[in-house]
């Protein structure tokens, strides 16, 4: 069984100035929502599996569409982050079947690597709810730099029986980061931290 | 007349395969590309702003051509609109300009475009999201492709910007039912039919 998908949004944000500065060359951020129809909504389940492997292939599918907006090879993506927001009638749980066991290795074979873990958030809503994917470096998760989010709105989504599960993947940090901490260059890479 | 300083630019593209009917074969794409500029007039009453079209015209190609690319090319494009969001210190006249350097890019672009490009404009704060209406690219009367897309992102306008819109879109509303003119039946001489 796969997720039926109702429809998939991808925004793709380049920030060229920020308070006054030029940023060359521009900072990218990439964000891919599939909304899906939930398939246990209204009456509590106490398998998901069908939601984990669901997971698995909207963690590929999404990836490979932020990679794709943002015309970069896989291995020059930088940071991701994973969300999900859940229409009235499920539950909190459902989003942490879809994201958490098994979105994050077909999203890593999407960016190469991602030795970091993926940062994620989750929350019940409504159409046109805000979810904030929050982003974090994909090899080094103490990379100062990278920590950021990405902010996704669709007016018409989630529905009381839908989920919109979004993944955000960047080729970029900040666009002025100057707070210190590890930098993008002086990553390993190796234990997902430094 | 002054430069367009441009902060961001973001694209957004949506695919429709349902909306609780029959799966049709096709699905339906929208795309809309925003660019988040300063707005040279904020602050003050300037009488004369029509030079400023001029200057928006390459920024309007360089806009619908990327539309174009992420749909997939000009032979796909059936619907279009465009608007703008102007930061609170700004006046709605200043969105007003965005007309023909908007519309008029994207009709140079795409073949068999003889209708007016739909539009809508607001002056809003930060986080102001815009509901951009959609029309058929050659006949307005067609009421399939009656449709609109909804943009804003989170950190814009702000009170010095503007925001500038241009939406194209792939075909009919998805469940399409609701009859009048056919987009096969169109003459496409006035723009209308």
């Amino acid at each position: 069984m796969s997720a039926k998908i109702r429809k998939i949004a991808v925004t793709v944000e380049e920030t060229h100035r920020e308070i006054g500065r030029v940023i060359n060359p521009p900072t990218r951020k990439a964000v891919a929502v599939a909304v899906i129809e939930n398939p246990f909504a209204g009456a509590y389940q106490e398998d998901l599996t069908v939601l984990m492997d669901f997971g698995a292939e909207l963690g590929a599918l999404l990836g490979q569409k932020c990679v794709a907006a943002l015309g970069i090879a896989p291995a020059d993506a930088q940071s991701y982050g994973k969300s999900a927001m859940v229409g009235e009638n499920g539950e909190l749980e459902h989003a942490a079947a879809i994201l958490h066991p098994k979105l994050g290795a077909p999203l890593r074979a999407a960016v190469e690597k991602g030795a970091a873990l993926v940062a994620s958030s989750k929350k019940m809503g409504s159409p046109g709810q805000i979810l904030d994917v929050p982003l974090g470096h994909k090899d080094a998760a103490y990379v100062r730099s990278h920590f950021d989010g990405i902010e996704v709105r669709l007016n018409d989504a989630p529905r009381a029986n839908e989920i919109m599960v979004a993944v955000a993947v960047t080729d970029s940090g900040r666009p002025l980061p100057r707070v210190g901490g590890l930098t993008h260059e002086d990553a390993k890479g190796e234990d997902g931290l430094r | 007349m002054p430069d367009v300083v441009l902060r961001k630019l973001i694209t957004s593209t949506e695919e429709i395969f349902h909306e609780g009917g029959p799966v049709p074969a096709t699905s339906l794409r929208r795309a809309a590309v925003l660019a988040v500029i300063e707005n040279p007039f904020a602050g003050r009453y300037e009488p004369d702003i029509q030079g400023f079209m001029e200057d928006l015209k390459p920024l309007g190609l360089k806009m619908a051509q990327r539309l174009i690319d992420v749909l997939g090319g000009a032979d796909q494009i059936e619907g279009y609109g465009k608007g703008a969001m102007i930061g609170e210190a700004g006046e709605l006249e200043h969105g007003a300009l965005w007309h023909a350097p908007g519309g008029y890019a994207m009709r140079q672009l795409l073949d068999h475009s003889n209708a007016i490009v739909p539009s809508t404009k607001k002056v809003t704060g930060v986080g102001g999201r815009l509901d951009v209406p959609i029309t058929h690219i050659n006949a307005s009367y067609v009421r399939s492709h009656f449709d609109s897309m909804e943009v804003g992102a989170n950190d814009t306008p702000r009170a010095n910007e503007m925001v500038l819109v241009l939406v194209m879109s792939t075909g009919a509303r998805i469940h399409n039912r609701a009859g009048g003119l056919a987009a096969a039946e169109i003459k496409g001489e006035d723009g209308l039919r």
